[in-house]
């Protein structure tokens, strides 16, 4: 039962959570109430139908019926064009149009409304060029020819960030909570005291218990990598041997900290909802979807004995960015002397008497 | 009946003497709610930038001031080639470069036309492009600002109102997220865990011989979960109200019981399990893939459904916790009745109806052997 979870886990995990895990916001559901039904309207309606970050559901004529399809999830946003549409914007040399947004999901309404702040300049753009003939940006002052480039991942694909991510979670996972939970089950099933008679010393015995799934989790972590080059193509900038250093070095903090949980737990129960607890708040903590930096300070601070923090962030720089040893020295330091502070102390925590 | 309240007093001394479960089981919501009210947001702010000036000139002077002055960026280091940035960026030290070329303020004096390079570390791409999005809109804010002079004619006015989140606020989607997900830890994970656990040790047949009633043994076990989740439930309407500000806008009975359906349907999922396994490693291994982590990726709590792949899509329909997080969102959040979830409501009654028989049936199977 164990050694198909062990395989097979991390494939589903892999193609689901990759395709899952996508903050990349496409098919906006619109429904657009056009009052004015005027040319400009028009075309403006157009452009939204063009666009492949939205999906125009219906046209409605009464905004009840528009409140209606959000309430219901038929539609994320509401654009309405006001009757005197056309003729305001061209008499008086403004117009409005509302957009209303379901905010409930604040990431995909800020993402959304600025996409609609884009289409809706760019069509006032192509009027203006249109109609009165001159390209708006050139005024008396010059323009400023704003140049992006995008590196290490001029595409964007979103699941080149999440690869690496999800890997982390798989030598996690597999690192803190199996070997917490296999220590307990001795425990709970009274065979840890036959164990503890025996002549073995408490440090062979644990460094027993922890090897295999070190090398358990290392053989993962290379499982996951080729599948994540086979199937979805991550890049592999950096050199494979330092990754494997670093989940190494890694793996010892994580297993220190599994052995300390099932030290201190005297049921299976406590010892999955520790690390369950331990788990969900590092990843959440340690930049796996969001940047470390736009956290407040104190979850910075926190992030210094975060372990799941260094290693998210040691594995993208490796593979993404090909960061080598010199560029990440420091990190590997801190991560080995934590390994071996916690190790120790669970080491020596450990008592050979129940 | 005064055997079974026995029953249910012994299994509430068992979850009270084990405090640290309980703590764990208390703590995670709050501290849920907390990271992700406070810690998990998208949004930029005091990102470290690098600039590589080859003009050091008074106007990109002005426009460095304008962007490190920002709460968005921290300029943290000072390019002198271009060879540089590939180090910058393979350090970690910095997530956008900015270019300015050589002689930037004359040529954007003379020519009225000058260029800035904004290099992106894309390892992260959403962050790159809200970087670049927002370096560009202070850039062009800059050069508005100098051309006050020149009026543009026909503008269209744009008006974005948010509904149910004017301030775009994290804890929207997080508190219905994280009230199934605790449900679903409680009542499926933790009652299967319990039940199995009594079958390890043996404990289970004394059980069976009591004069108790095999209903009334599995009721007993799962009783004072629901007390657990039900107390839980109320601890997060009350941190999301007093501390998010985050009132329920529809009714409280109906969410109660909706919530109530919920845990039912969550505790014989949980029985269902249990009945189909005998070791505490399985029934824990197969509540946390086949429930818990389903019920936070595939049910819209962080990610939305709408851009998965169609054969995503149709696990997640299949998962109660999708319709769950549906029915919470549109009774707390958008403050609609219970016409608008009558159909949720309905599938998850009909899928706690055929479990409950299931695991009924299940657990008398057992019984005769």
């Amino acid at each position: 039962m164990m050694l198909p979870i062990i395989l097979v886990v991390p494939l589903v995990q892999l193609l689901i959570l990759v395709n899952v895990a996508t903050m990349e916001i496409k098919h906006i559901k619109v429904c657009i109430i056009d009052n004015d039904l005027s040319t400009t309207s028009r075309d403006l309606c157009s452009k939204f139908n063009n666009s492949r970050f939205f999906v125009v559901k219906d046209m409605v004529f009464e905004m009840d019926k528009a409140l209606v399809m959000v309430e219901n999830n038929k539609a994320d946003m509401v654009l309405q064009i006001p009757s005197g549409f056309e003729r305001s914007l061209m008499r008086e040399n403004t117009a409005k149009v509302q957009v209303l947004f379901n905010a409930i999901n604040g990431t995909v309404a800020g993402i959304g409304s600025s996409y609609v702040t884009q289409i809706i300049a760019g069509f006032n753009r192509d009027i203006i060029t249109q109609r009165v003939g001159i390209s708006p940006g050139l005024g008396e002052q010059g323009s400023i020819n704003i140049i992006p480039a995008f590196w290490y991942n001029p595409d964007m694909n979103y699941k080149v960030f999440m690869v690496p991510a999800i890997l982390v979670l798989l030598v996690t996972i597999i690192g803190m909570a199996l070997s917490a939970v296999n220590i307990i089950r001795e425990k709970e099933m009274g065979n840890i005291e036959q164990i503890n008679v025996t002549p073995i010393r408490k440090a062979h015995f644990i460094i027993g218990k922890l090897l295999p799934f070190w090398i358990i989790a290392l053989f993962m972590l290379g499982f996951g990598l080729t599948i994540g080059k086979l199937i979805f193509n991550i890049p592999m900038v950096g050199n494979l041997a330092l990754l494997f250093v670093v989940a190494a070095l890694y793996l010892l903090v994580i297993q220190g900290i599994g052995l300390m949980i099932s030290n201190s737990s005297n049921t299976f129960q406590q010892a999955i909802f520790s690390s369950f607890f331990f788990i969900i708040v590092f990843i959440m903590m340690s930049g796996i979807f969001t940047p470390t930096d736009s956290m407040p300070r104190w979850a910075q601070i926190v992030n210094y004995i975060n372990p799941i923090a260094y290693f998210m962030k040691l594995i993208r720089m490796i593979l993404l960015k090909g960061s080598g040893l010199m560029d990440i020295y420091k990190d590997l330091l801190i991560l080995l002397f934590y390994g071996l502070a916690v190790l120790s102390i669970a080491v020596n925590r450990y008592r050979k008497v129940v | 009946m005064k055997h079974f309240l026995g029953f249910v007093k012994k299994e509430l001394y068992h979850i009270f003497r084990d405090s640290r479960t309980l703590v764990i089981l208390f703590g995670i919501p709050v501290i849920l709610m907390i990271l992700f009210g406070y810690v998990v947001t998208t949004e930029v702010k005091n990102a470290r930038i690098a600039i590589l000036d080859y003009s050091k000139d008074e106007v990109t002077r002005k426009i460095i001031d304008k962007i490190g002055s920002t709460d968005y960026f921290i300029i943290a280091k000072y390019l002198q080639s271009q060879k540089e940035i590939s180090e910058t960026f393979r350090k970690g030290q910095a997530k956008e470069v900015i270019v300015f070329e050589p002689g930037f303020g004359q040529k954007l004096k003379r020519e009225k036309k000058a260029s800035i390079h904004l290099v992106a570390d894309a390892s992260d791409a959403n962050s790159a492009n809200l970087v670049v999005a927002y370096t560009s809109a202070i850039i062009n804010d800059y050069l508005l600002k100098e051309n006050k002079a020149v009026a543009m004619p026909m503008q269209i006015v744009t008006e974005s109102r948010m509904l149910y989140n004017p301030e775009l606020k994290g804890v929207y989607m997080f508190v219905p997220g994280t009230m199934s997900m605790i449900l679903v830890l409680i009542c499926a994970l933790l009652t299967s865990v319990s039940i199995v656990r009594e079958k390890e040790m043996g404990t289970m047949e004394v059980l069976l011989v009591s004069p108790l009633k095999p209903a009334q043994i599995v009721f007993g076990k799962v009783a004072p979960y629901i007390l657990l989740s039900f107390i839980n439930v109320i601890t997060i309407l009350l941190l999301s109200n007093f501390v998010f500000g985050l009132p329920v806008k529809g009714s409280v009975v109906l969410l109660l019981a909706e919530s109530m359906l919920f845990i039912i349907l969550a505790l014989s999922i949980g029985i269902t399990i249990s009945s189909s396994t005998s070791n505490q490693i399985v029934a824990m291994v197969v509540s946390m893939l086949g429930l818990m982590l389903p019920s936070i990726i595939l049910s819209g709590f962080i990610f939305p459904i709408d851009n998965m792949p169609l054969w995503i899509k149709w696990i997640c329909w299949l998962n109660p916790t999708t319709y769950f997080i549906i029915i919470l969102k549109s009774v707390m959040l958008k403050g609609l009745g219970f016409l608008s979830i009558w159909k949720e409501t309905a599938i998850l009654a009909g899928a706690t109806i055929i479990l409950l028989v299931i695991s009924i049936k299940k657990f008398k199977v057992r019984l005769e052997n």
